[in-house]
């Protein structure tokens, strides 16, 4: 069974991903990185779903995926309305909520 | 006695009158304000309709009496094998009527629903439907509907038309319960229902202390007759075991076996007290005058015509309960008939020394009450209903006529305000006359007939020698009645005009066509309802005599008419005459007094005059004792008990508590409130606002480092998972 491998795969993409949204600067790229870790997250969703001989894993993965779609299309649309507002997406300047 | 599918539909369904006003009543006060006649139109129709059903229901019943059902016996076997032996036993008794050989049983229309159960008693409701409640039901909606067209104008424009119609038709639907009664919570209930709407009616116009004061006054004495009436029923209940008046007085009557004498003496001792009260008799009377503060048509209609005979029509129902435990077939004085005849002599007496024309009515009606008690008290049955039945007509007529009078000079005085209303007002003069000749008792007019039977009874009915004290009390009386009518007419009607009668700017005019119909109507009656009883065997054919008797008279194991004790008196002619000369003769002098001056000054030249005037004129301190002595006597002392036991006793209570209060309070304001309670509130928001200025350094706005603090805290905890556990 090559279930460490597809872990081991999952922890990649997510740390992959958990960099991303830290670092990245620009804002589609930070969607873009949560969606990394959202398929990490099926990828181990599927391999412990295949693993324990049930298929609840791969229902659930299909659930993460349409809820990640549904996320996108609403994290797009409030990138894009910052842009209009500030002619940048840059989420270092974004910094408004400064306690 | 059961509901049998063939008996008369309008005898059967008489709960149709008092739901008809109830529903008008309900009308009336939620609706009554839009309609084009402010609700008026509804009350009136609706105790039209109960007239035609009520005058329907007396055919009915007519026809009952003279075709009597069979008596079923399959329905009640046990109920009518005892119902024989009564009769059986009652066979060998010489019939001292002539009429009585042939008497043969006419049951009641009765009908019957239980109300409610408790402790496995059943409270039913029901309706008593025989003559006397027939009867009772063309009175009371003539009267009722008479007095709603009249008060459409006597009231018109007033602020609260359309709530006294209101009131009206719910007086009208409680005293059409109250006389349908079949069991005795249900009459209690109808007796209080009549009892409230004379308090709201009395006090119409409440805004002048006077009125609501008389107002309160009413329902008040009433209180203290309904304990009796309360307990008088309960000892009933405890010893017929029921609360159904049939079964009450067919236990009473020896019918279901054997009855107990003692208790219907205390039963009946009791329900006096309360007729003292609803009929106005001594020494409950006090209300009935005072109540006069109400428009005139609610004098009328309650405190003349309906409500006020509420007593006599219970001690009629009970007759059984009365007639055994009083004794009353076979003794010469008893409880009930000296009550009516101290009462009917002595309201007459008062009657002289009141200057407002409604005063003087009601002392009069306190006398005819008594006249009716009186004849209940002797035996005469049929005689004080039939008193009762015209009284009704001519009374309503007179107070409505004293109305008219007042509504023209807008006063009630007749020694101030009145005087000479003859010219100005010939209709009602013609129509007063009239209905003041029916209460004096003068023939051929409807009083005459029954107070002579009344009279006839006293002398003839009872033990040996009759009831010869009451026989002298009713004769005095009817010379009084006469002479304070003459001395009400003349003060009223003659002479020359005085006051607000001589008011050049506004003189007297007579009233409008609403109000004089009425006054027709019931004067018209005042002159032939006593050709409803005319005497049998004397010069009248025998179809025409004793009609009332015939058909109201019940002819039933519930009624004591089958007793041997029980019998009904002849006409007298020496009574008549005797009573309607000294009538005269009373009249004669009250109108030389009065009108010729005769004989004034005799209150200033004898002593005794002069005692009596006062003390008629103070109401023999009626009102004294009851306010001055008993009222003041238990308040004075109380109070000041209730003063010195504020002022020492609570007081220092309340002072010492206040003191501690305060020493208690002053020392928790300084060191729980300030000292704890503060520092507590004022610690946790520095301590708040450090720890806030701390965390404020963690809130740069990066959304990266927020993510980041968030990995780091999954990381932490995900080591504490994976190490720890």
């Amino acid at each position: 069974m090559l279930l460490n491998q597809f872990l081991l795969l999952g922890a990649v993409l997510f740390s992959i991903g958990v960099y991303g949204v830290l670092a990245r600067r620009n804002g589609v790229l930070v969607l873009l990185s949560i969606e990394l870790i959202l398929n990490a997250v099926n990828i181990n969703l599927v391999a412990f779903g295949t693993y324990t001989g049930s298929i609840s894993g791969q229902v659930f993965a299909l659930f993460v995926i349409a809820i990640a779609a549904a996320e996108v299309g609403v994290g797009l649309a409030i990138v894009l309305m910052i842009y209009r507002n500030r002619q940048s997406i840059d989420l270092d300047e974004l910094s408004s909520m400064k306690g | 006695m059961t509901l049998a599918a063939s008996d008369p539909i309008f005898l059967r369904y008489a709960f149709v009158l008092p739901a008809l006003m109830g529903v008008s009543f309900v009308l009336i006060l939620f609706f009554g304000k839009r309609l084009p006649k402010k609700g008026a139109e509804v009350g009136i129709a609706a105790i039209g309709m109960c007239l035609l059903f009520s005058l329907a229901a007396g055919y009915q019943w007519i026809d009952r009496v003279e075709h009597p059902p069979e008596v079923e016996h399959s329905e009640e076997p046990a109920a009518d094998a005892e119902g024989e032996h009564a009769l059986a036993a009652v066979q060998f008794v010489a019939a001292p009527a002539q009429e009585e050989g042939e008497h043969h049983e006419v049951a009641p229309v009765l009908t019957e629903a239980t109300w409610f159960t408790s402790g496995g008693v059943d409270f039913t409701v029901g309706t008593f439907v025989d003559g006397l409640s027939v009867m009772m039901m063309i009175m009371v909606s003539t009267v009722s509907l008479l007095v709603h067209v009249y008060s459409t104008d006597y009231v018109g424009g007033d602020r609260r038309y359309t709530h006294y119609f209101a009131f009206l038709s719910l007086f009208s639907a409680s005293m059409l319960l109250l006389i349908m009664s079949r069991s005795t919570v249900q009459f209690i209930t109808a007796w209080e229902l009549v009892g409230l709407c004379s308090f709201v009616l009395i006090g119409h116009w409440w805004e002048e202390k006077p009125n609501s004061d008389a107002a309160l006054k009413a329902f008040l004495t009433n209180r203290v007759g309904d304990i009796g009436l309360i307990v008088g029923m309960i000892v009933l209940f405890f010893a017929a075991g029921s609360f159904d008046i049939v079964q009450i007085n067919e236990f009473a009557n020896g019918v279901t076996g054997g009855n107990d004498h003692l208790l219907l003496l205390v039963a009946s001792l009791c329900l006096i007290a309360a007729v003292m009260s609803k009929s106005g008799q001594f020494i409950l009377h006090t209300w009935l005058p005072d109540a006069m503060a109400g428009p005139t048509p609610v004098s009328a209609l309650i405190h003349a015509a309906t409500m006020v005979v509420a007593g006599i029509f219970m001690v009629a129902r009970l007759y059984g309960v009365f007639f055994e435990g009083l004794s009353i077939g076979t003794s010469n004085i008893n409880a009930l008939a000296v009550v009516g005849a101290v009462t009917l002599l002595f309201g007459g007496a008062l009657a002289f020394v009141q200057n407002d024309i409604k005063k003087v009515l009601a002392y009069s009606t306190v006398s005819q009450l008594g006249y009716m008690v009186m004849a209940l008290g002797v035996g005469a049955w049929t005689a004080a209903v039939f008193h009762l039945f015209t009284h009704a007509f001519f009374k309503a007529g007179l107070f409505l006529g004293s109305g008219s009078v007042a509504h023209s000079v807008h006063s009630f005085d007749m020694k101030e305000d009145m005087g000479g209303m003859k010219r100005f007002m010939p209709r009602t003069f013609v129509t007063f006359v009239m209905c003041s000749l029916a209460l004096a008792a003068i023939p051929p007019l409807a009083g005459f007939w029954s107070k002579d039977e009344i009279l006839a009874g006293a002398s003839q009915l009872g033990g040996d020698g009759g009831y010869p004290l009451m026989l002298i009390a009713g004769t005095i009386g009817g010379g009084l009645t006469a002479a304070y009518m003459t001395r009400c007419i003349w003060l009223t009607f003659f002479g020359e005009p005085r006051g607000h009668a001589a008011d050049p700017h506004h003189p007297p005019h007579e009233s409008g066509p609403l109000i004089l119909w009425p006054l027709y109507i019931l004067a018209g009656l005042a002159v032939v309802s006593g050709f409803a009883n005319l005497p049998a065997g004397g010069i009248f054919p025998d179809v025409m005599a004793l009609r009332f008797e015939h058909y109201v008279e019940p002819v039933a194991g519930y009624f004591p008419g089958e007793l041997p004790t029980f019998s009904h008196p002849h006409f007298s002619w020496w009574v008549a005459l005797v009573s309607t000369g000294w009538a005269v003769i009373a009249a004669g002098f009250a109108y030389l007094y009065w009108e010729r001056g005769q004989g004034h000054g005799l209150t200033e030249r004898s002593r005794v005059a002069r005692g009596g005037y006062v003390l008629l004129e103070n109401k023999y301190y009626f009102d004294h004792l009851y306010t001055g002595v008993i009222a003041n006597g238990i308040k004075g002392p109380v109070a000041r008990a209730a003063y010195w036991f504020n002022q020492n006793v609570i007081d220092g209570i309340l002072n010492g508590v206040a003191f501690g209060v305060t020493v208690v309070g002053r020392w928790v304001y300084k060191y729980i409130d300030q000292g704890a309670i503060d520092g507590a509130i004022d610690g946790s928001g520095t301590v708040s606002d450090s720890l806030g200025q701390a965390l404020r350094q963690l809130q740069t706005g990066k959304v990266q480092q927020y993510g980041a603090l968030l990995f780091g805290g999954a990381v932490i905890l995900a080591g504490i998972f994976v190490f720890a556990i």
